[in-house]
């Protein structure tokens, strides 16, 4: 094998499908645009999302890296899996999402008006504190982000919440938290904030 | 005979969803099923330690199963997310012998041996096929008679596939309602999503959703909607008001979890099964259902 071989660069749809995928790959290539995906999805048929599925699969293949990741759509995905049972070539839609956002978060290069790659930060940077997942921390942390009636009416559930005894007022722990972060620090060097 | 599993509760029946960890262990208790807790789990990774590294993701649920393990029974979630996360994390690393290695390596941090020796399961599904629903209508004390519940599968509990079983138009759920006297009605929506974290991600496109889903339920005539998930119960149940206020409708339907309508028709006092935490008022619905009932 030629050294030139050896440092190729995998284009963006080689990138893409080796994401790990549950150590597997992701048959993108193999997409025949038949737009299932989008059909199904409650998202893109709502018209919440920028480019629909079967569009951010084609920019993939196009090798349109910049705007794909531009794109809103894999932060907009709710992981309800439709796409990814209905998909006639088996692609895994939804883990190709994942994927993305995973991609997009190592790069930093999603778009700066999404809430979601903080939220998964913050979510993770949780759990590796204290093993569980907290609410109160999790929801106050973007009730600034939403609009003044969002904020009051969130304020309200979270007091009616509260009064059927619903939200926790301390976070859990769990007990051999030692062990579990040393666990996670085998796996990712994760900085605790 | 009595059934044993380990079972994973998992963050949201902690606090939020309280009343369906009371009701799945009650609910358990009458069909002889003893669910006994795992110590010292964690958190599953909801919908989002797939967003940040896939191998984390596997690492955190295979802690949860390695614990299982130890019980020497399969491992049982009442939570959707919950199980849809331990159920996947434990497919990839049976599948994947280096991954596992990895895996393991990571755990003995914990003195914990992955070896997939416990299944994951779901509880709706260890009712259904392990129970069966026989065995259910033999034990039902007081049958739900004339209550229609729209039966809200929701996504993870169907997707993605998890063996062979039918996405497209399951009806265990409905299956499991007949067998307590409830009567399924003909819901469009049922497996359509609640939207999930979008609420916090994309607060309109969320709202629409559960807009939707409230919206099929309402129009098949349901009195309420079950459901086996404690984030759709949340999404679908607290955000009404909200949803209300945003499209001018005037939704004030009751969503209750299946264990605590399984728990009604086996005689369980409606204390035991939580009820009564609710948002959306549960007693219009269920007049004269279960207890001193129909």
């Amino acid at each position: 094998m030629s050294t030139e071989t050896l440092e190729r660069k995998l284009d963006f749809i080689g990138e893409v499908d080796n994401l790990l995928h549950a150590s597997t790959g992701n048959p993108v290539n193999t997409c025949i645009q038949c737009g299932t995906c989008s059909g199904s999805c409650p998202v893109a048929s709502g018209g919440y999302m920028s480019h629909t599925p079967r569009r951010i699969i084609s920019m993939i293949r196009a090798n349109r890296k910049e705007e794909t990741l531009r794109a809103n759509t894999y932060w907009y995905c709710a992981s309800c899996y439709m796409c990814t049972v209905r998909c006639p070539r088996g692609i895994d839609i939804a883990e190709l999402m994942y994927a993305l956002k995973r991609y997009s978060i190592w790069h930093t290069e999603y778009g700066k008006e999404l809430i979601g790659p903080t939220f998964s930060e913050t979510f993770v940077q949780t759990i590796m504190k204290s093993g569980r997942s907290y609410e109160p921390v999790l929801a106050t942390s973007y009730l600034f982000t939403f609009g003044l009636q969002d904020f009051l009416q969130e304020a309200a559930t979270a007091t009616n919440l509260m009064l059927k005894g619903r939200l926790p007022i301390l976070p859990a722990r769990i007990k051999r938290l030692e062990n579990f972060k040393r666990m996670v620090r085998k796996i990712v060097p994760v900085e605790e904030k | 005979m009595t059934r044993k599993y380990a079972y994973f509760p998992g963050c949201s029946l902690e606090k939020m969803a309280r009343s369906y960890h009371e009701s799945a262990l009650a609910a358990s208790r009458a069909l002889d099923i003893e669910l006994e807790e795992i110590e010292d789990w964690n958190c599953c990774g909801a919908t989002t330690y797939f967003n940040i590294d896939e191998l984390l993701a596997d690492t955190l649920c295979g802690r949860n199963l390695a614990i299982a393990e130890q019980s020497g029974h399969d491992v049982v979630m009442a939570c959707s997310g919950c199980y849809k996360n331990m159920y996947s994390a434990r497919k990839h690393l049976v599948r994947d012998a280096d991954l596992k290695e990895h895996v393991n390596e990571a755990l003995a941090e914990d003195n914990l041996k992955f070896t997939g020796s416990s299944e994951a399961r779901h509880l709706l599904d260890v009712m259904v096929k392990d129970v069966g629903l026989e065995e259910i209508k033999q034990r039902v004390q007081r049958p739900l008679t004339g209550l229609k519940v729209a039966t809200y599968y929701g996504c993870q509990i169907v997707r993605p596939r998890k063996d062979h079983e039918d996405v497209e138009s399951p009806h265990f759920f409905e299956d499991l309602m007949v067998a307590i006297g409830a009567e399924p009605t003909n819901f469009l929506m049922k497996l359509r999503c609640c939207s999930a974290a979008l609420l916090i991600t994309n607060r309109t496109a969320a709202l629409s959703m559960v807009r939707n889903v409230l919206d099929s339920a309402v129009r098949s005539g349901a009195d309420l909607i079950v459901t086996a998930c404690p984030l759709c119960q949340v999404n679908l149940e607290c955000y009404q008001t909200q949803v209300n206020s945003d499209f001018g409708t005037d939704f004030k339907v009751p969503v209750m979890y299946f264990t605590q309508l399984v728990g009604l028709a086996l005689g369980v006092p409606r204390g035991k099964l939580g009820i009564g935490s609710e948002l959306v008022n549960v007693s219009p619905a269920l007049a004269g259902v279960g207890e001193g009932g129909r």
